[in-house]
């Protein structure tokens, strides 16, 4: 079981990684603390307090903390969605918080929210994701300015590593010939 | 359903919320209303079996409003996503 204290070391350890602070409302902080704690209990991995999760890994990764809206809300609002990540001049007060709209886009939402979906269901999923690969729905893509790589169906809104913007990723082509 | 109800002496108006039980900010907007001593119920969504979150998922679709959380709902008609205060203020009054 993970404690609290190393939920909070986790997020502190990234927040500073990246240049953020964590939400200085120390009650409002130690809640979404717990609400990860209660979720990496529940599901096995972190995911985000204020999201619906379905446990089923391949439908939440996008929103395991830190998610992957996190970077350009951070750049845009001054915090995620949560409020657990905050820019500087959020956490010194030299910019007000604002409520961060939701980035995720509805369709994962609605997927997510399903109830028709079982344990069996990651199956159906990868069988979609193999559909989707073969028609190229899931691609690799690259950060023109460092180098990094990503497969996925679009590019990161900011590059993880050396946060560039969307348009500085690249489309990979692969000519892949299988044999046997 | 599970759904909860917090007695409060201000019954003045129906009010719904959809929450998630991990969600710092529907907590917020707990307190926020128990505070005011506003009566209200509440179902935190992820607790709920299969079936009953489709019905939720249908509930909250057929009313126009987003899938996010938490969504307050006013004598069935105003509907708050997210803890803004002056909002559910302002409906509240
Ligand atoms: S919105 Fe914030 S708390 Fe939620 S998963 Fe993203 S980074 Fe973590
Ligand atoms: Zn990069």
């Amino acid at each position: 079981m993970t404690s609290l204290e190393e939920v909070r070391r986790r997020a502190e350890a990234d927040a500073e990684s990246r240049g953020y602070k964590l939400n200085p409302d120390l009650s409002f902080l130690n809640d979404l603390l717990e609400g990860l704690k209660t979720n990496e209990e529940r599901y096995g991995y972190p995911s985000c307090p204020c999201r619906y999760a379905t446990g089923i890994f391949e439908l939440d990764k996008d929103i395991i903390c830190p998610c992957d809206y996190r970077d350009i809300d951070v750049e845009e609002f001054g915090a995620c969605y949560c409020g657990l990540f905050v820019s500087k001049e959020v956490y010194e007060g030299k910019k007000k918080l604002q409520p961060v709209p939701e980035r995720r886009p509805g369709k994962l939402i609605e997927r997510a929210l399903s109830g028709r979906i079982t344990p069996e269901y990651p199956q159906e999923v990868k069988k979609e994701e193999r559909i989707t690969e073969v028609v190229g729905g899931m691609k690799l893509w690259y950060c023109k300015q460092c180098g990094y790589v990503v497969f996925r169906e679009e590019p990161p809104y900011i590059c993880p590593i050396c946060k560039a913007k969307r348009e500085f990723f690249a489309e990979i082509y692969l000519s892949v010939s299988a044999k046997g | 359903m599970k759904i909860q109800k917090v007695p409060g002496n201000n019954k003045k108006h129906k009010v719904f919320v959809y929450a998630l039980s991990t969600c710092a900010w529907c907590k917020k907007t707990k307190q926020f209303l128990k505070d005011k001593d506003v009566e209200y119920e509440y179902v935190d969504v992820d607790l709920l079996s299969k079936e009953d979150l489709e019905k939720v998922k249908n509930e909250i679709t057929s009313r126009g409003a987003p899938l996010q959380f938490p969504l307050i709902i006013i004598d069935d008609k105003v509907m708050i996503t997210g803890f803004r205060e002056d909002k559910i203020n302002g409906a509240l009054a």
